[in-house]
């Protein structure tokens, strides 16, 4: 306190010259952007560990949409800033969030990759009543037992997921009478996807010959093909998550198995890293880079100039949902949570880069949208390291309703707490 | 039968963790440098295979990569390790874990945090079949690459005037300096050779793991149970607890409890911890204790 009155000639002269370089620093920001201040959306995304891959695509992803944001005049005329954080795990995640919101001011929290710390984030943010936009976590809890009023979902659900890969397994004969093995993440995203996922398969008269749950940290899964090769399935289901999916697929191939393989959740960025020759099977991806649209191949000409490869789906979450932040403000002319709710769960359209324009679902703040399920090429007809697998035509299709893939209210119904 | 292939594949597996951990228990019964960073060289050795597969094919890369991770090692060892030896093993502890996260933070500067493709070369595809037991035959070759080096440093400390002034070292480098042998030049040599190893497992895991700036992290838990469980300064306790480590996670694998594979480890530290504190073949080692 004494330290503050007592101004000595240097502190005089250290303070004026910090105070001229910070304006001299911040001048043009204010002389671009027309308002006063300028508006902060907080990004909290995992960057290390085994999801951190996936989170710098939305880190990069997030960048070029706020550039493009500020290019087109920001939001209500007001600058934007993104300030980027490494989630870490969900404790870490729920600090930084609160931080964030309490000390920067964000107008609101997009982001995260982990459904755990989804639900982390979520809880901070209803607490302190800021919209959170979730841009990948799958889990359905997050959706229905666990869904909070302030906590939207840009991400499919897992249930979307399975619905929409499972019906290419259908049309191929894979699931009536038919054995499926999976290995499934020992986590809360694994387990809720083999749940959702033993619902379709039993639903669909199939049944599991073996499941295995596999630690978040395991590299090696010799063992578990070994097992795979014991017991003969008809498909292998792989629900694993991050650099796991990678490492499964180069050993898979190692190993020599040809058994048909699955998944109910994946990454692009996964399957580059398998490269040509490992990656194999059929997965459903919420988006990919050869989406046959406008707006994804202007997406991807962006995004490739700016970062010399081309995004992956993870990059599309994030950049949509930064996007949908926008037109919020811009048609609101308010940055305030509830306000933005209120006009969300209106049936607000947003266009997503896809054939059809999307909407937020008012039960569960699950955005409604078309999926893709996409298979491996075989290794002689892959031209480059990037498009290496083909796509279906988007789930549902061009006559069906867009809900049809999500999960029902019987089958996961959310609450939210008042 | 199953059972039998877990076992097999569990003995298999545990030969990886024995390339790390065996430079990482080199390392820290010289110097007493509990080498966090241990892992960060591994994923180097990594991505250096890729540079240099590049222009060299994977054998030239097989060479090249673990060459220069040792000569890395070499450096570090002589600008950073140095200064820690005769200090408590907190302070290389933090020196050590800080220079894995800038190790890790320039591996994705440089290459970027998306994983990257390696696969195995064409050459070395395909399965044996062993009886029964159908494996691969890349992990063969990975086995018998391992055991020969296992077999190199066994011999390099036994048989060898070097081994003998670096068993002597272990036990009392000061009795060493009062022989006139200064060990400067053994504890350079020995960084890179225990570097160089985690460099080789880089190399030989690159074709059949995730190639991504943490996967360092990955391995360098496993390693350290691994010589812990061992304990210190015991060549074969190193070698004979990677084996049960591997073994104990193909089990449970095996039988059904694989969610609780990771957890095993631990429980098996803990065992081993609670009836030999000093780990199975840990020998005494004044300074440390």
């Amino acid at each position: 306190m004494s330290n503050n009155l007592h101004f000595t000639r240097r502190r005089l002269l250290t303070t004026a010259g910090t105070l001229a370089l910070a304006s001299g620093i911040s001048a043009p920001g204010i002389l671009r952007a027309q308002g006063t201040e300028v508006i902060r959306i907080g990004h909290l995304t995992p960057r290390t560990g085994f999801l951190g891959p996936l989170g710098e695509y939305a880190v990069m992803a997030a960048d070029l949409a706020i550039e493009e944001i500020n290019a087109a005049g920001g939001m209500m005329g007001r600058k934007v800033e993104l300030l980027k954080e490494d989630s870490v795990n969900p404790q870490t995640a729920s600090t930084k969030a609160e931080r964030m919101i309490e000390r920067d001011k964000v107008a609101c929290i997009i982001g995260e990759i982990s459904s755990a710390s989804c639900l982390t984030i979520a809880q901070v943010a209803q607490r302190n009543k800021v919209l959170y936009i979730n841009t990948g976590g799958n889990s359905d809890a997050l959706r229905g037992s666990d869904c909070k009023r302030y906590m939207f979902h840009v991400e499919s659900q897992n249930s979307m997921y399975v619905k929409s890969v499972g019906r290419s397994f259908l049309r191929e004969g894979l699931v009536k009478g038919k054995k499926w093995y999976s290995l499934t993440a020992d986590y809360a995203f694994g387990h809720d996807l083999l749940k959702v996922a033993k619902r379709f398969m039993e639903g669909n008269g199939g049944q599991f010959a073996g499941d295995d749950l596999v630690p978040t940290d395991a590299t090696d899964f010799s063992a578990y093909l070994l097992k795979i090769r014991d017991a003969k399935p008809d498909l292998v289901v792989i629900n694993l998550a991050g650099t796991q999916t990678t490492n499964f697929l180069k050993q898979y191939a190692e190993f020599g198995l040809t058994f048909p393989v699955g998944g109910f959740g994946f990454d692009t960025a996964l399957a580059w890293a398998a490269g040509k020759g490992n990656f194999v099977g059929t997965w459903p991806v919420v988006w990919h880079h050869l989406v046959d649209t406008p707006g994804t191949k202007n997406f991807v000409a962006a995004f490739t100039k700016k970062y010399s490869k081309p995004p992956e789906n993870q990059a599309w979450g994030d950049y949509v949902a930064t996007k949908i932040v926008a037109q919020a403000v811009n048609e609101l002319k308010s940055t305030d949570s509830t306000k933005m709710i209120e006009y969300f769960e209106k049936g607000a359209k947003f266009d997503l880069l896809k054939t059809r324009q999307g909407y937020f679902r008012t039960s569960d703040h699950q955005l409604m949208h078309e999926m893709y399920a996409v298979t491996a090429l075989p290794a002689d007809k892959i031209k480059n390291q990037w498009d290496i697998f083909t796509s279906s035509a988007p789930v549902p299709g061009p006559n069906e309703d867009l809900e049809a893939i999500a999960a029902t209210k019987e089958e996961n119904s959310c609450t939210f707490p008042t | 039968m199953l059972l039998t292939q877990q076992i097999l594949n569990g003995l298999l597996d545990g030969v990886y963790y024995l390339l790390i951990a065996l430079g990482l228990s080199l390392i820290f019964s010289l110097g007493g440098i509990v080498n966090l960073a241990h892992g960060a060289f591994y994923a180097i050795g990594a991505y250096l295979t890729l540079v240099f597969s590049a222009y060299l094919g994977f054998g030239g890369a097989f060479i090249a990569a673990p060459v220069a991770v040792a000569l890395l090692g070499m450096i570090i060892e002589r600008t950073l390790f140095r200064r820690f030896y005769r200090a408590d093993p907190i302070l290389s502890l933090l020196m050590t874990f800080g220079l894995a996260m800038i190790a890790e933070q320039a591996l994705r500067m440089i290459f970027g945090a998306p994983p990257l493709s390696y696969s195995i070369p064409p050459w070395l595809r395909g399965q044996v079949a062993i009886g029964g037991f159908i494996y691969s035959f890349y992990r063969v070759v990975l086995l018998g690459i391992a055991a020969a080096c296992v077999a190199g440093l066994w011999l390099l400390l036994q048989k060898t005037s070097f081994g003998r002034v670096v068993r002597a070292g272990v036990q009392n480098p000061d009795m060493v300096g009062a022989l006139g042998i200064s060990l400067q030049p053994y504890m350079s040599a020995v960084a890179a050779i225990g570097i160089g190893l985690a460099g080789l497992a880089g190399v030989l895991l690159a074709p059949i793991y995730s190639i991504h700036p943490a996967m360092g992290q990955e391995i360098i838990t496993p390693a350290f149970v691994v010589v812990v469980i061992g304990g210190l300064g015991s060549f074969w306790g190193v070698v004979a607890a990677a084996l049960l480590v591997g073994l104990v996670k193909g089990i449970m694998v095996g039988i059904g409890y694989s969610a609780a594979s990771t957890a095993a480890i631990y429980l098996l530290m803990l065992l081993v911890l609670l009836f030999r504190p000093r780990g199975l073949f840990g020998e005494r080692i004044l300074r440390f204790e």
